[in-house]
Order: C-alpha cells, then sequence, then structure tokens
C-alpha cells in the first residue's frame, strides 16, 4: 500500500479540514434546532479548534498546541454537562428540545 | 399695627385651615372677632395719630426690608397718617358689621367656613392696601383684593353663570393692572423710587403740559389701573356681574371697599396728579361721563343689586370726578359716606333677597314696607343719603364735588352739569328701587313669605342707617357752618396736610355755592317726585314711556351693548388670532418637529429592539459575523 501520500499531509490539509470541520459545526450550531444536536455541533467547532492547535503543535514542534487541547477537552465536557443540564430541564418542561424555546428566556 | 395687619390674616388661617369643620356660626365668630380686633387696634391707632402736632401727623412702621436690588429698595413698610387712617377706620369698621350681617345671611350654607376665611383675606389684602407705604407694597394688596374679589365672587362656583362672572371680574382686573405696573415702572425710572412719600417730595412743582412727559404718562397708567379696580369706563362691565357672589361680599368689596382703591390711590398720590393735567383732564371727563352713563343703565335694570351696582360705579364716577378737578379731599370724604350708605344698602338688599328667598327681580317685590319695617327705615336712610338730600350723608360730599367741580380751574360747568345730571338720575332709580321694592301695591308671589331679617342682620343695618345720617356732618362746608354757629369743617382740617392745593384755585363765592346747592338738590327732589309719581302712583307710565322711546330704552337696557362690543372688538379677535397661532404654529409647526424627533429617537429605537429577539442562533450568527469582520479587519489591514 502506497503511503506516500500520507508523508505528503502538510499543515495546510489539518487547517483546511479543520476549517471545513468549524463550518460544519458553525452550520449546525446556526441552523439545527434540537439542543443535542447544537451541543454536538459545538464538540465539533472545539474539535477542529483542536486538530488546528495540534496541526500546528507538530509543524512547529513544540508541545503548548497538546496543552492548549487538554484545557480546551475540559472546559468542552463542563460546557456539554451544562448544556445537557439545560436541554434535560427543557425537556422537562417542553416534552421537547427545540431551541426556540430559549427565547422564552428574552428579558 | 401688626396687630391691626395680622389678626384678619389669623382669623384667615384658623378658619381656611380647618375651613370643612366648622360651622358658620363658629367661623363668623372667629371672623368677626379678627375684625373687631383690627377695628379696635385701628381706632387706638388713630386716637394716636390724632393726638399728634397737625403737620407732623404719621405713623410709620417698617417691618422688614423687602427687597434690594442695586438702587431699588423696598420696604416692607406701613404708614398711618390722615388720608389710610380714614380708609382702616372706614375698612375695618364697615368690615366688622358686614362681617356680623354675614354670619346672619350665610348661616345656611355649607361653605361658610371658607367663605369667612376669603372674607378675612380680603379684609387683610386691603389693609396692606391703604396702609402700604410704597406702591410696591400696595401693589401686594392691590392684587391680593383683586384675588379675593375673584374668589368671592365666584363664591358659588358651581353655578357656571356666578363663576364667570368672578372670572370676567378677575381678567378685567388684570387689564388695568397691567397698566398699574407700567405706570410703576415710569414713575420709578422717573424718580427712583416708590416710597409715596419720597414720591410725592419729588413732584415737580410746575405742571408739566405735554402729553409725554414722564408724570403724565405715569399718572395716566396708574390711572388705568384704577379705573380697573373702581370700576370706571372702560373697564366698569365687570361690577354689575360681580353681584353673582354672596350679597354682603358685595357690600363690602363692591361698595365699600376694594372699588375705593383707586380714588385712594389717586388721593395718596395727589401732589404728582395734580402736576399732570392733561391726566387730570382725563380723570374728570371719565369720571363724569360714568357717573352719567352708569346711572342712565341704572334707571332700566330689574335686578336689586344690579341696579346698586350700577349705582356704586356711577357714584365712583364722582369720586374720580372730584379726583379729576383737583378736589382730592372731596373725593375721600364722598369716597367714605359713600361706603357708609352704599354698603348699608346693599346689607339691605341681602336682608330683602334673604326674607325673599334668593329672588333678586325687584318686579316680584313691592309692598316690602309692611314685612321688613327695619330693613325700610334703614334703606330709606340710604336712599334719602345717596339722593343727596340734606341733612344727610351724600348732601355733603355730593354738593362739595359739585361746588369744587364749578369753581374749579381744572373744571368745568359742563362737567358740573354732568355731575348735576347724574345727581337727578340717581334720585330718580334709586326712588324707583325704593317703589318697586319697599312701596306701593305687593307683587310678591303668594308662595312667598316675606319676613324681617334676624337680629345680626338688623344691627349692622341700624348702626350702618345713623352713619349714613351723620356720617356727612364732619364736614360741612363753610357756608353753611357759618350760618349754625360756625360749626368747623372737621374733615377739611384733617385732611388739609396731605392735599396739594389746586393752582389757580379761588375761594368759591357764597351765593354761587347756594345756587348750586339749590339747583342739585332742586333736581335730585323733582326727580325723586317724578319717580315716586311713576312707580307708586300710576305704575303705568313708565311702561309707557318705555315703549314710546323703545330703541333707546333698549340701548340703555341692554347697558349700551358694550360688553357685546368688547366681544365683537377685543375678546372674539383675541380668542380667533389665538386659536389660529395655536393651530398653524404650535400644532403644525411646534408639535411636529417635536413628533419628529421623538418618531426619529422611537425609530432607531425599535430598529435596536428588533436585534433583541431571544433566539439564540441569531446571536450566535451575529457573534460570528462580528467575528469574521473583525478578523478581516485585523488581516486586511
Amino acid at each position: 500500500m502506497n503511503t506516500d501520500f500520507i508523508n505528503n499531509i502538510g499543515l495546510t490539509h489539518y487547517l483546511v479540514l479543520a476549517a471545513l470541520l468549524f463550518m460544519m459545526g458553525m452550520a449546525g450550531v446556526l441552523l439545527r434546532r434540537n439542543v443535542i444536536v447544537l451541543l454536538m455541533s459545538v464538540e465539533l467547532m472545539l474539535n477542529s479548534v483542536n486538530l488546528t492547535f495540534i496541526a500546528f503543535s507538530k509543524y512547529l514542534g513544540i508541545l503548548d498546541g497538546h496543552i492548549m487541547v487538554f484545557f480546551v477537552m475540559t472546559i468542552a465536557a463542563a460546557e456539554a454537562a451544562v448544556g445537557l443540564a439545560l436541554a434535560v430541564s427543557i425537556f422537562k418542561r417542553f416534552n421537547e428540545v427545540n431551541i426556540r424555546f430559549f427565547e422564552h428566556l428574552k428579558g | 399695627m401688626a396687630l391691626l395687619i395680622l389678626a384678619p390674616f389669623v382669623g384667615f388661617l384658623i378658619n381656611g385651615v380647618r375651613y370643612k369643620k366648622h360651622s358658620a356660626n363658629v367661623a363668623g365668630v372667629i371672623a368677626t372677632s379678627a375684625i373687631a380686633i383690627s377695628f379696635i387696634s385701628a381706632i387706638l391707632l388713630v386716637l394716636d395719630v390724632v393726638a399728634m402736632p397737625a403737620e407732623s401727623r404719621k405713623i410709620a412702621v417698617s417691618f422688614f426690608e423687602w427687597m434690594a436690588v442695586d438702587k431699588f429698595k423696598v420696604n416692607a413698610g406701613f404708614v398711618v397718617d390722615q388720608i389710610s387712617s380714614i380708609m382702616i377706620l372706614v375698612i375695618t369698621g364697615v368690615g366688622t358689621l358686614i362681617h356680623l350681617f354675614s354670619i346672619g345671611y350665610m348661616h345656611h350654607d355649607k361653605g361658610a367656613a371658607k367663605y369667612f376665611a376669603y372674607l378675612n383675606l380680603f379684609i387683610f389684602n386691603m389693609l396692606l392696601l391703604v396702609l402700604g407705604d410704597s406702591l410696591l407694597v400696595m401693589f401686594v394688596g392691590w392684587e391680593g383684593v383683586g384675588l379675593c374679589s375673584y374668589l368671592l365672587i365666584g363664591f358659588w362656583f358651581t353655578d357656571k353663570e356666578k363663576a364667570a362672572a368672578g372670572m370676567k371680574a378677575f381678567i378685567t382686573n388684570r387689564v388695568g393692572d397691567a397698566a398699574f405696573l407700567l405706570g410703576m415702572f415710569i414713575l420709578f425710572i422717573t424718580f427712583g423710587t416708590l416710597n409715596f412719600s419720597e414720591l410725592n417730595a419729588l413732584a415737580p412743582t410746575t405742571a408739566e403740559a405735554s402729553w409725554l412727559g414722564a408724570v403724565t404718562l405715569g399718572t395716566l397708567f396708574l390711572f388705568i389701573g384704577a379705573t380697573g379696580k373702581s370700576a370706571q369706563i372702560p373697564l366698569y362691565v365687570w361690577l354689575p356681574d360681580a353681584m353673582a357672589g354672596p350679597t354682603p361680599v358685595s357690600a363690602l368689596i363692591h361698595a365699600a371697599t376694594m372699588v375705593t382703591a383707586g380714588v385712594y390711590m389717586i388721593v395718596r398720590l395727589n401732589p404728582l396728579f395734580i402736576m399732570a393735567p392733561n391726566t387730570m383732564m382725563v380723570i374728570a371727563i371719565i369720571g363724569a361721563a360714568t357717573a352719567v352713563l352708569a346711572a342712565t343703565i341704572g334707571m332700566t335694570q330689574w335686578d336689586i343689586k344690579k341696579v346698586l351696582a350700577y349705582s356704586t360705579v356711577s357714584q365712583l364716577g364722582y369720586m374720580f370726578l372730584a379726583c379729576g378737578v383737583g378736589a382730592f379731599g372731596a373725593a375721600m370724604f364722598h369716597l367714605m359716606t359713600h361706603a357708609f350708605f352704599k354698603a348699608l344698602m346693599f346689607l339691605g338688599s341681602g336682608s330683602v333677597i334673604h326674607a325673599m328667598h334668593e329672588e333678586q327681580d325687584i318686579r316680584k317685590m313691592g309692598g316690602l314696607k309692611k314685612y321688613m319695617p327695619i330693613t325700610h327705615v334703614t334703606f330709606f336712610l340710604g336712599w334719602v343719603a345717596i339722593i343727596g338730600m340734606p341733612p344727610f350723608a351724600g348732601f355733603f360730599s355730593k354738593d362739595e364735588i359739585l361746588a369744587y367741580t364749578f369753581n374749579s380751574p381744572l373744571g368745568s360747568p359742563i362737567l358740573w352739569a354732568m355731575g348735576a345730571l347724574g345727581a337727578t338720575l340717581t334720585a330718580f332709580y334709586m326712588t324707583r328701587l325704593m317703589a318697586l321694592t319697599f312701596w306701593g301695591k305687593s307683587r310678591v308671589p303668594s308662595d312667598v313669605h316675606p319676613h324681617e331679617s334676624p337680629a345680626l342682620m338688623t344691627i349692622p343695618l341700624i348702626v350702618l342707617g345713623i352713619l349714613s345720617v351723620i356720617g356727612g356732618w364732619i364736614g360741612i362746608p363753610h357756608v353753611i357752618g357759618e350760618h349754625l354757629g360756625h360749626l368747623p369743617n372737621v374733615w377739611e382740617h384733617w385732611l388739609h396736610p396731605m392735599i396739594s392745593p389746586i393752582p389757580g384755585w379761588t375761594a368759591i363765592d357764597h351765593t354761587t355755592e347756594w345756587t348750586l346747592m339749590g339747583v342739585s338738590v332742586g333736581l335730585a327732589l323733582i326727580s325723586a317726585i317724578v319717580a315716586y309719581q311713576f312707580y307708586v302712583k300710576s305704575p303705568e307710565t313708565p311702561k309707557k314711556i318705555a315703549d314710546s322711546i323703545k330703541p333707546v330704552y333698549n340701548l340703555v337696557y341692554n347697558k349700551y351693548f358694550v360688553d357685546e362690543a368688547y366681544f365683537g372688538f377685543i375678546i372674539n379677535p383675541l380668542v380667533s388670532i389665538s386659536k389660529n397661532t395655536w393651530y398653524y404654529i404650535d400644532v403644525n409647526f411646534i408639535d411636529k418637529a417635536t413628533y419628529l424627533a421623538g418618531d426619529l429617537a422611537r425609530g432607531m429605537g425599535s430598529f435596536v429592539r428588533s436585534i433583541q429577539t431571544g433566539n439564540m442562533q441569531q446571536y450566535a450568527m451575529y457573534i460570528g459575523i462580528g467575528v469574521v469582520v473583525a478578523l478581516s479587519f485585523v488581516i486586511m489591514r
């Protein structure tokens, strides 16, 4: 199996992939109504950022990016916990997890 | 003196603060005793003044410095001298009687405490007016009595017509007050002071011939102010309407006190006025014209109080005529005697109205003599006094005015003739009033049972009746006094130091004076007899005469359409101008501009508000767009 193309993968590819992932995540956040899907899309965006960090870290030969990724993952986990709690409470109230219900939070 | 001024004010406060709680009797007693205290302190003060040497009779008090701006200094200063001592005695004396009368008259009224509070406040302001030692302090009282007049005329404010009468009085007075203010400004600019004694000391010593001189203009404006307060042409229209108020108010304000304020002011400033012959001429002509005009209207009215109101306007015209010819003393004299007999007659009419259950139309009276003996007798005394029969009070004052008018260099036989005509007409309409009210056959509706008023109301009538008889004896002219064993003319001696001599005055010779007296008394007598014949002996005649001169009669009956003319030429144009200004400038321009500004702000606000939907995905989008914009800005830079 020709694995050359693996060796030829450069920084650009990672960044393009990360950008695509980010776009998809953002599209999900902006367009989907289901709060669970929304949270997943947020994870997607965070992960695209993680990917960027790793790519730069590898490319520059320093470890800072890895450390950042751990932070991001920790925060993502916390955020997911909060987000899911909100989702659950919305579900309890409206029997559905549509993001539109959050409009009731308007002042 | 503080007691004199403050007693009514305290009375006003007591009744005013608790006006819902006090019954008519309690409030009446409080108010009456407040005025009585004033009256007693006034007597004591005047006795002090009398005890002083003739040339320096004056008690001046300055309570505090009211204002001091640059050269303009005014003290809250008050002064009792020969002129104001007469006024305080009249105001508090007649005032006390009228308060007493009011207790009986307002007995049934629910707002009696409020009424007495206003009445006290009025007396307080009137005292400020007459005691003030400067034009400005006087002006405070001047405005104050105007206010109280408004409050009291419109006292029964639930009746639209009465409320309107109050407003009419107030607004008409404001017109005069504006002129009064202008007069004050002119005098202050010219002399640098508003203090009476300083003004009088600074008055020029030679007559000012031009129309536009400072003194002439200033005094003219002050006189216009006086026409407002004292109901002279052209501002007299409010007084007859003012009869809408309770009758004792008419007696107090519209006969004895407030309306005389203009005369009093002119007498106060007589050294100034006498140096402005043009002003004097205007005053004399206006006075004489008012005396005659109001008297003619009085001849045709059916409302008992309206007749008296026009009579008051007419008598005030006499006082101004006296001022105009330089007979300031005579003006004050007539002011005082008029206060007695006119207050008496107003109270008498109040007694009649009370007895007739609020009926004021003299066509429905007649023959009341039988039912109300005391009211009739006192009214009778007022009647002989006002038509100028000797030796009643009105005779002395009126004939002094007429003699001065004839003889003074400022007067003329024409003015005298107008005055005599006024006296004749007065005799006619007063007799008519007497005849229709008290004499002849009764035309009282069968369901009304007239009765004599309670003692509270008749006592003031009796006191005033006595004053109407003897009130004139302190001013007996020399020509009569000499024949009665050299009776002195107390009045003239009293006022002498305060009154400027008339330039070019020559003593009137006795034959002329006797003739003048004879003519005016004779005319009045004939006129009274004719009126008696008309209204008692042959009640049909007046109607026939009225019918035969229908157009003239209607013109007079409708008060020469002066009110209508005011509406047509002044009020309606003013209203329409204001309405147009309001519509085109305010509504169409100013309002629209401000609305536009408001709409702009609100529009911008609503745009920004539309962003706040609560839709989280929209917020996220804004964040995304914002990040893109910010980043591209950073990168492109």
